[in-house]
């Protein structure tokens, strides 16, 4: 029973949502399938929400090694509930959007999920470049072939890529260093993402298959009472 | 407020950046700042996006929509350990939608447009212009299909790459190679323009020393 009406959900679910392709009647299944998700995915993010109040107090409770920093998670979380929740400081009435500019959570968004997110993935460049800098070796012609098709892309995104091959006559513009880039990026780098598509693609097919058809069912757990 | 926002923005900034020096209490602090206003941002945008927008807004037109609702409650079951198990219903019905949308998206978008992109004229730029293409779009539609061909021939792990399968794997391998070169200049230099962003903000709009 525990396992049996999921597997059935599953499998009915799956193949609805395939054969629908093919059923013209059954069109707007898509759709309301992926409206159902929706709302399954707000319900999910209570019990994420939820988990996340319940590690920090927990942490809180026992006074653990930082403790204090939950503090702020907390603080931040509860703020930014209550902003939204309750549309504070909304120009207008309540039917207007809560990220209306002005309102309290555009604000807090504007001026802290926006900079911390675009200084967090900047700090990538830095730890990208020092692995890079400690891992990439010419040790070999495939290493060697990344490490030249990386640098080319690099210094063709950059004004001094061209400045170095300015020299280059037009008749041989490949070569300059901006247009070597496209080159990459438009042939060689097509077939090989291309040939990774195709491989991706075919890894979800077999692996949706395997799902539907009850034959991987790691998702159900580990109780197979 | 508007000022106040502004250093709040700076003094968050330089605490990530802070990092680059060591873990500190300024990066954590920014760090758990950043986590719980992250968490409550998508908490509030689903709930008046979806919850609201999609199903309270939607219900009397669309009845069905109560199936969602009942099964997202479903999903809340796995708070009580006693009936905890129900909660695997409303995941099975994630699996199954997930697994039905995408095998055929994938199919479609991955596969048949791709491989339909791959099977083009040598000779001509697109399918209806005749035989119009110079030497350069020919070797470039050549060194497409070759590449594409043999890094699905290196993808291909249930023939042993030996002879000429495994001269073509090599070939695919190369191409392969130039791939994950060109992504990680391509990753390198959208981090830096960030991070230029974050330079031009502190800068110019905090500090004001350039416009």
């Amino acid at each position: 029973m525990r396992q049996l009406v999921p597997l059935t959900i599953t499998f009915c679910v799956g193949t609805l949502l395939i054969v629908s392709v093919f059923i013209p009647p059954l069109g707007d299944l898509e759709r309301t399938f992926t409206l159902w998700f929706d709302i399954i995915a707000v319900f999910a993010f209570f019990l994420g929400g939820g988990n996340l109040l319940r590690v920090h107090i927990n942490k809180l409770r026992r006074r653990k090694t930082d403790w204090g920093f939950s503090i702020v998670t907390l603080a931040g979380f509860s703020t930014m509930l209550a902003a939204g929740l309750f549309k504070i400081g909304n120009p207008g009435d309540i039917a207007t959007a809560v990220d209306a500019p002005g309102s309290m959570f555009y604000t807090i968004f504007d001026s802290v999920v926006v900079p911390l997110g675009s200084t967090m993935y900047s700090l990538l460049a830095f730890f990208v470049a020092s692995a890079s800098y400690r891992a990439f070796r010419a040790k070999n012609r495939e290493a060697t072939l990344l490490l030249v098709a990386a640098f080319i892309i690099l210094l063709g995104r950059t004004p001094f890529g061209l400045m170095l091959t300015e020299w280059v006559p037009d008749s041989f513009s490949l070569l300059q260093i901006p247009n070597l880039a496209i080159w990459i990026m438009n042939s060689p780098n097509l077939a090989g993402q291309r040939a990774i598509m195709i491989g991706i693609g075919l890894g979800v097919i077999s692996m949706s298959l395997r799902l539907i058809l009850g034959i991987e069912r790691s998702y159900l757990g580990g109780d197979n009472a | 407020m508007e000022h106040f926002a502004l250093w709040l923005s700076a003094f968050l900034t330089l605490g990530i950046l802070s990092f680059l020096y060591k873990d500190n209490p300024w990066y954590k602090l920014s760090e758990a700042v950043f986590v719980g206003i992250s968490a409550g941002f998508w908490f509030v945008t689903l709930f008046w996006d979806n919850l609201v927008g999609k199903f309270w807004d939607g219900w009397q037109d669309e009845p069905m929509l109560w199936v969602g609702a009942v099964l997202g409650f479903l999903m809340l079951l796995r708070l009580v350990p006693r009936i905890g198990w129900i909660s695997r219903w409303p995941l099975a019905f994630i699996v199954g939608a997930t697994s039905g949308l995408w095998l055929m998206n994938y199919l479609a978008s991955n596969i048949m447009v791709q491989v339909q992109a791959t099977i083009q004229s040598l000779l001509s730029t697109s399918y209806a212009s005749g035989y119009d293409a110079g030497w350069g779009a020919m070797i470039n539609s050549l060194v497409i299909v070759v590449g594409t061909f043999t890094g699905l021939v290196y993808f291909y792990f249930s023939k042993e790459h030996k002879g000429a399968f495994g001269g073509a794997a090599r070939v695919g391998i190369f191409f392969i190679m130039i791939t994950f070169g060109a992504s990680f200049g391509y990753t390198v230099m959208s981090r830096m323009s960030l991070l230029i962003g974050r330079i031009d903000f502190l800068l110019g709009d905090w500090l004001g020393l350039i416009n």
